[in-house]
Parts: structure tokens; sequence; C-alpha cells
């Protein structure tokens, strides 16, 4: 039976096992939203702006580790798509949009809603493909989503003129794809695994630093696994963090501009630096020529290109985080025999001497809100077992510094392309992913402007959704940079006419809770979470002037943070 | 340890890159896109589908410090449409370019052009009562050189195809 290219997709999606698809309509995709009419199979989410459609698509994938799926139409609807998949593409995520495109013959007519968008978003995508042929679907679906899910994952657009996706075609999905020029490394090298373990054991001040490749590789277990047998320190990166417990006494919590005294610290000072599925951004590196000045480093990365970019590395092994970890894990046994316990234990002193710090402190008497208490707050009604998503800024800070996040998948955030606006689309994926989970999005009040619309999606679908606002009143991290470094002049920072929160989420049909006064905190957050089959919007008014602790000044060493 | 040099690592070098890459839409604007999206150096690149039509043939020369061309070379493998790369600089290897020049060439000047041709062992391969078209190809260093020597001609339009590469020996690069 021949089917029509439209058709074709939605069989496509069916056969990878795709169940949600983020979209909005528009003229070239109005054929595969009449085959998304006829069927039941897939179904779409439909968004207020396709930027929500990326960005929850995003999330989704990120609290599944499937492909996310958004379908968006020509023109403004890829271009509207452009900061999404962006964003996934600095995070490493696993994402297929589709995007209509105007009929074959009008291309590069500057038809109407016409857009270069392969071209626009070359550099923002693992891939992009035109299709050109109706018999070419099927096959291009098939590459898009093994190329998008395998190696180091990431984005791939396909975009589709529209005749095609009208044309009829006998429908036939490859069973499987080779691609001669696309074949990702699984396995270390066990030349350089076995070099790897000797350096380990031989350490006198190791430091295992982990990033979001081991979550996006599922490789948790293996990390748990390998730091326990050891009983060496860990820090992890904004985007790696649940990966390792952070209750475990072995976790340091967070490095970087924003980490702990005691993993940065620890960091300067390592002898041997174990990075695992971490790229070495220059937010967790602070100035390259201070970095580790130390340290032998040892790095596990799937993507060969990350190794050696930013740091000089001893011991590279290219490969995924889970079969690599298994490979040492199984040399170093169950107990490895650490050549240098002495020095071990002098090194865990000094790190505990580090730690004593207490670099997070911050005033809990304070009967303004500080966003700190909140989170901890949060922490507590949640048992520290929520999907937590942000947006970008101050408050995503405090998300990472205080909610600890035990497992992996749970911390979703825009880390390497810092979208503001990320948060609440976002946790709209993960709630749909985990439709019996508690997903709150913690976010300030100019983030979540730039995708407020979005309440709308949720009410359609009902989503019970928990917003967490942080409000000060200013973008907070911009008003930090401007009182630090620009003598407190802080330009454009600041908004004078903010919406009121509540009635703007009972105007949607959601509920709304303003909480002004730090004893109200957790009462207010226990209403809200009791409220099961609700969206929540909780505007928390708090302490207006707030910084993020420690800071490490942009081109200082990780040695050199303004603490409290 | 005389010709320790801490800084050999820094030196920026002149690379010739051979990259084999599907012969397909928009491939090409990937590898250029690349270049400039990471501010890296194109001295050169040419590009033709070879004997297989689904192949192109990319012989692209860049200069940078070890590591960055380490940095380029990596990038380039990770693009989807890249099937091979080889960094003929680490080998022996043959390089070629071809220039087409038009100058003036009247009076006692057309033989002295003819002359300098020769030399090269170049061709003119179109004449106008004026005007010489010179063909010359060498490695860039001779077709540096035959600009050189035409330096006091008035030269008309000049054409360089850019680098042809090829690694020494008996081995193909597919």
């Amino acid at each position: 039976m021949e089917l029509t290219g439209a058709e074709v997709i939605i069989e496509c999606l069916k056969a990878e096992g795709i169940d949600y698809v983020f979209g909005y309509p528009g003229g070239a995709v109005l054929h595969i939203y009449d085959a998304f009419y006829k069927q039941d199979d897939v179904q779409h989410i439909l968004v207020r702006h396709e930027q929500g459609a990326t960005h929850a698509a995003d999330g989704y994938a990120r609290a599944t580790g499937k492909p996310g799926v958004v379908l968006v139409t020509s023109g403004p609807g890829a271009t509207n798509a452009v900061t999404g998949i962006a964003t996934a593409y600095m995070d490493s995520i696993p994402m297929i949009v589709i995007t209509g495109q105007v009929p074959k013959h009008l291309i590069g007519n500057d038809a109407f809603q016409e857009v270069d968008s392969v071209g626009i978003t070359r550099p923002i995508v693992k891939h992009n493909f035109l299709i050109n042929d109706v018999n070419d679907i099927a096959e291009t679906f098939k590459k898009a989503f093994y190329v998008a899910t395998t190696g180091r994952p990431g984005p791939v657009v396909i975009d589709i003129p529209k005749d095609i996706t009208a044309e009829k075609v006998a429908f036939e999905y490859p069973a499987e794809i080779e691609m001669r020029s696309y074949n990702p490394t699984v396995k270390g090298h066990n030349g350089q695994i076995k070099r790897a373990v000797d350096l380990i054991v031989k350490a006198e001040r190791p430091m295992i630093y982990t990033g979001g490749g081991v979550i996006l590789g599922d490789g948790s277990e293996q990390l748990r696994t390998f730091t326990r047998s050891l009983g060496y320190p860990i820090t992890q990166t904004l985007m790696g963090l649940g990966a390792f417990p952070a209750s475990d006494p072995l976790s340091l919590g967070m490095l970087g501009m924003h980490g702990t005294y005691e993993a940065n610290m620890s960091m300067h000072h390592c002898d041997v630096l174990i990075a695992i599925g971490a790229r070495f951004d220059d937010r967790v590196t602070g100035a390259l020529e201070k970095f580790c000045p130390e340290a032998k480093i040892i790095h596990i990365d799937v993507d060969p290109a990350s190794i050696s970019k930013n740091v000089k590395v001893d011991i590279p092994i290219v490969g995924e985080v889970a079969p690599v970890l298994d490979a040492i894990n199984a040399l170093l046994g169950k107990s490895p025999e650490l050549t240098n316990k002495g020095a071990l234990e002098k090194w865990w002193a000094q790190i505990n001497e580090w730690r004593a710090q207490d670099c997070l402190k911050y005033d809990r008497t304070c009967e303004r809100i500080k966003p700190q208490f909140v989170v901890e707050e949060l922490h507590k009604v949640t048992n520290g077992d929520a999907f937590i998503t942000s947006d970008v800024g101050q408050h995503q800070m405090f998300a990472a510094q205080y909610y600890g996040f035990d497992k992996p998948r749970r911390w979703i955030n825009s880390g390497g392309l810092g979208t503001m606006g990320f948060g609440l689309p976002a946790a709209m994926g993960v709630q749909l992913a985990h439709p019996d989970e508690t997903v709150a999005c913690i976010t300030g009040e100019s983030s979540i402007q730039m995708c407020i619309q979005e309440l709308s999606t949720c009410k359609q679908y009902g989503m019970p959704l928990k917003i967490i606002n942080l409000n000060n009143g200013y973008m907070g991290m911009v008003r930090q940079w401007q009182e630090f470094f620009y003598e407190k002049r802080y330009a454009m920072s600041y908004f004078d006419a903010l919406p009121d929160f509540v009635a703007l989420a009972e105007s949607y049909g959601h509920v709304g809770i303003k909480v002004e006064k730090s004893a109200d905190v957790r009462p207010a957050l226990e209403e809200a979470f009791k409220q099961k089959d609700r969206l929540v919007f909780l505007d928390f008014i708090t302490d207006r002037e707030e910084n993020v602790y420690p800071m490490i000044p942009a081109g200082a060493g990780l040695n050199e943070m303004i603490l409290v | 340890m005389v010709y320790e040099d801490d800084n050999s690592e820094a030196v920026e070098m002149k690379h010739i890159i051979s990259i084999l890459l599907e012969n397909e839409a928009g491939a090409l604007s990937r590898v250029a896109g690349l270049f400039s999206a990471r501010a890296y150096n194109i001295e050169s690149l040419t590009v033709a589908p070879t004997d297989d039509p689904s192949l192109s043939r990319m012989t692209l020369v860049t200069t940078g410090t070890d590591d960055i061309v380490e940095q380029v070379c990596k990038q380039l493998n990770k693009l989807v449409d890249v099937v091979k790369l080889v960094n003929l600089t680490d080998d022996a290897h043959v390089e070629r370019e071809l220039i087409l020049i038009k100058v003036k060439a009247e009076n006692e000047q057309r033989d002295e052009v003819k002359r300098i041709v020769d030399i090269f062992n170049g061709h003119v391969i179109d004449m106008t009562d004026t005007t010489y078209t010179i063909e010359v190809t060498g490695d860039s260093e001779k077709i540096d050189a035959v600009l050189k020597a035409l330096e006091h001609i008035t030269m008309l339009e000049v054409v360089r195809s850019g680098q042809l590469g090829m690694g020494r020996g008996d081995k193909g690069m597919v």
C-alpha cells in the first residue's frame, strides 16, 4: 500500500518508538498535520511558540535518554526553533527537528515563509538533511535518529518541502543503517585503559571530575562503582549533577565559577585528574594557564574533538563512558590496591579542612526570603527526589548548589548555551515523560517571562508543574556582575513593571501563591505540592541583592575564589 | 639539548589536508562553515568529485600551531559528511597547483615573457597581438616564483587553482 510522504513521516516516528511530538502548525506542514489528525499512535503536543516546542522536546530527552521530536513549519517556525536547537546542541541532547519547507519548485525564490533552514541551523546541529525525494524520507529518518542518538548525541534537523509530503510512496523502514562516514567509537583502547589504571592507583592527590557525558552515556552506575571502590573525591559539573549522589561523603559538590571551595581547591592541588564525560568548559577551568598546574590528566570522552581541545591531557581514552568505566572497574577489582594510602589520608585531611570553610553558608535567620533557603526547603518537601528544571541566572546556580541531586536525569538545565526561557517548556517535556513524578521549575521573574506563554500549554494538557519563581525584581546574575565589576551601575537589569504573577497564573487557569516572608516558605511549598493535579505558580519575593557565592571572577584560577 | 625549543609547538605552520567527503549538497558549506565558525584559517580549498561520483575529494591548506591543526582535523572528522581525512604534511607527499596568468606582451616583452614561461616549464595557451595567457603548474613555491619572475610585466589577470595533494607511495587514501 502506498502512503503519502506525510504518512510516511508518522510511520517513521512510530517505528522509532516516539510517543510525543512537540510542535506548532503552519502552511508548509499542513499535510503532516493532516496525517497526525488521522492517527492516535503519536501524540502531538501543541505549544504556544516554537521555542517552547524545542525546549519541551529537549526536556523530554534529558529526562528519558530518548530523542525528543519537534515539528515546526517553514520560515518563522524554523527560526523560532533555532534557540532551542542551539540549546540542545551545546548540551549534546538527542533531538529530531522536522521543519517544513516551501515546495521544491519555490526553493530559492524568496517564497512566502521561506528560509534556508539547513543553512541557518548548520552550525548548531550534529547534522541536517534537506529531503528532495519522497523515496528518501524513510532512510533519512533512520539516519537522523541514528546520528542523533549515537556517539556524542545532538540535534538533527530534517527539512521537508511541502510537495514531498503529499506525494505517494511505498513505505519501508530500514531495519539497520550503515553510514561509511559516521562510525562513533564505543569501547576504549585497552592499552590506554591499562595506562590510566596504573596512574589512578598511584595517585597521591586524586580528583575525579565528571560532566554531562556520564548522564548522557548512562554511566552513573559505573561511576558510583568506580568512585566508591577507590574512595577518591569527586566533583561534578553543572551538567553532571546527579550522576554521583550529592549526599555521598565522597562528593565535593559542583566545581567551576560557582563551585564549592573544596571542589575548586582540590582541582587546583590534585596530582591526578580523572575527567569523565566532561569538556573542560571555560566556566569550569577558569584561566587555562592556571588550571590544575600539578596534575597528570586522564580524559574519557566519546568525542575525540573534546579531548585536548582546551587542556592538554596525558592519557586520552575515546569511548562511551559506561563501557570504558566497566573495563576500568574490571581491572581495578572490588578493592583496588592503592599504592599511596598514606598520601591519600593526608589528601582527605586537607580536603576536609577546605570543606570546613562551609562555603555555601548563608544567613538562615533572615526574615526576608533567601533564595538558597527556598531551594533547601524545596529539597525537604520533595524528599530530594523531584525532577528539577531551571532557567538561567542566579536561581540556576542556587538550584545547582543547594538542591543536592542524588540521581541522574533529575537536574535539567541549559548549561552550555545558558538559555533563559528554557525551564518551563523543559518541565513540560519532563512531566509528559514522567506523568507520576514531581516536576518543579526553579526560575526567576526575568527568565520565566521569556516563555511564559507555555502556561497555556500546561493548562491544555493538565501538566501539574510546580513553578518556583525566585523573584528579586532584578536580572539577578546580571546585577551581580554589575555590582562586582561595574561599580553597581545596574544598567537595564531591573524591571520597572513586573506582572502580578499570581493573577497571571490564575488567568491561565492555574493556582498562584505569593510568598513574602521566610516563615511562610515551608507552608506554601507544602500547600503547593499537596495539589497533585494543579499547576501551582509560587512567587517568592526574595532578598533583592543576594549574590551567588563562591565566585571565580573571569580570568582567575580555581584557587582564586571570592567567598561570602 | 641545543635544538630543544619549548615554544616549538606554538609555531604556526602550513598544513595540507586531504579530505574525502560525501558528494552531497551542502557538504562543502559544512567544511567552509566550520572554518569560519571556529576562526580557523583557510589558505586554499579545492574540491571536485572523484572517480566514484558519490565522493568528493577536497584539498585544504591551512596554517596554525600543531595544537590548532590537530583540532581542525578532529572537528573536520566529526562532520558527518567526512568519510576520511589525512594530514598530508605528516608524510611524504606531492603537491601541485595550477596558475593562469594573462599578461601584457608587446614588442620586446613578447620574447621575454616567452622565455620566462619556458624556464618554468609553462605554456602560452592563448594570445592576442598584445597579450599572452600563460599556464604553469608546480608546487606553491614554484607558482610564487613564477609570479615573482613576472613582477615587472603588467599582469591583467591571475587565477590560482589552490593546491592539490596526494601521499607518495603505493597506498591509496580510501
